[in-house]
């Protein structure tokens, strides 16, 4: 048996621990799919696998028990997925076009859920579609509110949907349900002066338990959807750690433009000798420093007045070499 | 006999309504939901008909355009106080259930004791334009409370194709059409005719009703929001809110806010009591009094049907199960 290794793995098969036997990777984009997507998986684990998929932490299907003779037909099944998805794909019929880039997870949202403060599925498939294929291992997941049910903080770029409350005295009538929320469920920024409410601006996390406690609609949502853009959050061996904030009420461009940066960032500061050039942006900073990854990703931003840029990020995590 | 107003006429009769009145109707304030990306339907002051809502029920009711949520009904200074002048006279559309609950306030408000003069003095400017239902909405049940028609209105209005169909009854409203370019019609009145929910008010209820185990359910369901009672057309009741002002604690004004049965605090009095802390009897305190209290005193009931409360709850507890579980009550003990 002679398969590319190498070749096999950007093609989003894995190397499994089976001679002779592979799994397909179906990457979900903000992990929102229709039934249709189900249905086609089902039909490839049933006539390419051994009938079982995987639900990965990463919010794709892992089709098990296929062999590597097949990945040219199982490819075949993929297409009506990877259009059904609208993944960007290099030759049409051939696959997923890399895996280094992994797919953008998502929590539910505001498409179901009462605390999301914005579409993650649609702010995902934006992201997807503009950093995808690419062999770069980069990590990226977003969640509708500062709760952070996905785990953002645990990826290289996690964004945290954030609002800001906007507040008419007018329609208040110092019920109390904000304050109470705020405190039982967030940061407790809120209080009563003279029977109307008062907001810690610099505490608030922009989370919107007021907006969704209130019962007169004194508190309500910002226009613009606002943003936590946490970076560099990680697993594994020598360093986890919980990504710290970059920037805070920043717009969805601004996201967009800055994880691209991070791209060339990381083009032109990765190890060259690293093992399957594969080398986690975040060990890059570690070696080559904040302040030179910060310069890169703010090329050619235009933030928004409102937007906190952090001026120096400190990681802590705990440290095994 | 009424009117039809082609598109310019019809602009121009609120272009001149507005130099006089505030023109209240429920129109969508976008985005202002409890959760992101829903809108809320309120009444506001239009500037144009096309923002009239006429296919939904308004979340909130119209009482807020007579009884603003929080009201400065009196500056203060050391030696002085100060009732602030009054605005714009309002002109209100409105719904039939919602021009019952007029009658509902104006009981409260005018006849229930002496007369509140807040209220008095925007009620008698006020002018109230029924708005025609060509539809009944999720939990109305106004067909069951006699609220589907009404004719203590100022005037009439529904929308047709391409023009907008107008009865004055009012001849202070009716001047404003001098000039204008209108088409004499002679329209049915669009009302709800029926409801898919179809409710019985109990004629009698046992004496111990007030501690009958219907109650108890709700202890644990409500959460004690308030908003039945904000969106409700007929609630009445506030708080006063006495302020000083930061800058300067000699001066500061007098509020009045509405208040909710249902939340913590109602019912607070001097030496820290307080009575009905049990969710359960706060929610027979409003639904007796919806039902039957104020219809012992005033001869109907204070409910006009308009199924806000339903629609409103984030807890699902329904006032039109509780008062299907009433009637069951009743009858049992009859």
């Amino acid at each position: 048996m002679d398969i590319n290794t190498k070749k096999v793995k950007k093609n989003a098969y894995r190397v499994s621990k089976v001679r002779g036997i592979t799994a397909s990777r179906v990457r979900v984009p903000g992990g929102a799919c229709n039934a249709d997507v189900l249905m086609q998986v089902a039909e490839i684990a049933k006539e390419f696998g051994n009938g079982k998929v995987h639900l990965t932490t990463r919010q794709g299907f892992e089709i098990e028990g296929i062999s590597y003779e097949d990945m040219d037909r199982v490819n075949e099944k993929l297409q009506p997925i990877i259009e059904n998805l609208g993944i960007n794909q290099e030759i049409p019929g051939a696959g997923y076009s890399a895996s280094g880039t992994r797919n953008v997870s998502a929590c539910i949202g505001n498409r179901v859920c009462p605390f999301g403060n914005y579409d993650t599925a649609s702010f995902a498939k934006r992201i997807e579609e503009a950093i995808f294929p690419n062999d770069l291992h980069f990590k990226v997941a977003l969640t509708g509110c500062a709760n952070d049910c996905i785990k953002a903080r645990m990826h290289d770029f996690g964004i945290i949907g954030m609002t800001v409350p906007q507040y008419d005295p007018s329609r208040c009538v110092a019920c109390g349900a904000c304050v109470k929320g705020c405190d039982k469920l967030s940061v407790n920024v809120l209080r009563l002066e003279n029977y109307k409410v008062v907001r810690n601006e610099e505490k608030c996390v922009g989370c919107g338990v007021c907006v969704t406690k209130c019962p007169t609609r004194a508190f309500t949502r910002s226009d613009k959807k606002y943003y936590r853009l946490t970076i560099m959050g990680r697993t594994g061996k020598r360093n986890p750690r919980l990504g710290e904030d970059f920037m805070v009420w920043v717009d969805e461009d601004t996201i967009v433009k800055v994880i691209l940066n991070t791209y060339k960032f990381v083009k032109e500061y990765i190890d060259p000798n690293a093992p399957g050039g594969k080398e986690h942006v975040g060990y890059i900073i570690d070696r080559v420093g904040f302040h030179e990854f910060k310069k890169w990703a703010l090329d050619g931003v235009e933030l928004l007045p409102e937007t906190i840029v952090k001026d120096n990020v400190y990681w802590s995590g705990i440290h095994y070499r | 006999m009424g009117y039809l107003l082609r598109q310019g006429a019809a602009s121009q009769l609120l272009e001149k309504w507005k130099e006089e009145y505030d023109v209240y109707a429920p129109k969508v304030y976008p985005g202002t939901g409890c959760y992101s990306d829903t809108d809320v339907v309120r009444y506001g002051i239009i500037d144009s008909w096309d923002e009239i809502v006429w296919d939904k029920k308004s979340d909130y009711s119209f009482k807020e355009a007579l009884l603003p949520i929080s009201d400065t009904i009196m500056y203060f200074t050391e030696n002085s106080t100060k009732i602030p002048d009054e605005g714009k006279s309002p002109l209100i559309f409105l719904r039939s259930c919602e021009l019952h609950a007029l009658k509902r306030l104006d009981e409260i408000y005018l006849h229930n004791g002496p007369e509140d003069y807040y209220y008095k003095r925007i009620r008698e400017r006020a002018k109230f334009i029924l708005m025609g239902c060509d539809q009944s909405f999720e939990s109305c049940f106004c067909v069951s409370m006699g609220t589907n028609t009404c004719d203590q209105h100022d005037g009439y209005i529904h929308m047709e194709d391409d023009a907008l169909y107008l009865e004055l009854k009012d001849e202070e409203l009716q001047v404003y059409l001098n000039d204008l370019e209108t088409d004499q019609a002679d329209r049915e009145h669009q009302y709800v005719k029926e409801n898919a929910d179809k409710v019985q008010i109990p004629d009698s209820l046992p004496e111990d009703i007030a501690t009958h185990e219907v109650w108890k359910e709700y202890a644990g369901r409500c959460i004690g929001c308030g908003r039945c009672n904000f969106v409700c057309p007929t609630c009445t009741c506030f708080s006063m809110q006495d302020i000083f002002y930061k800058d300067n604690e000699n001066v500061g004004e007098r509020r009045r806010v509405w208040a909710s049965c249902q939340v913590d605090g109602y019912s607070d009095i001097a030496g820290g009591i307080s009575f009905r802390k049990d969710q359960g009897e706060r929610m027979r305190y409003k639904v007796l009094h919806k039902v039957h209290n104020y219809k012992n005193r005033f001869g109907h009931t204070m409910c006009v049907g308009c199924g806000r409360c339903e629609n409103i709850c984030p807890e699902y507890i329904s006032y039109i199960a509780c008062l299907d579980k009433l009637t069951r009550i009743g009858k049992e003990e009859a």
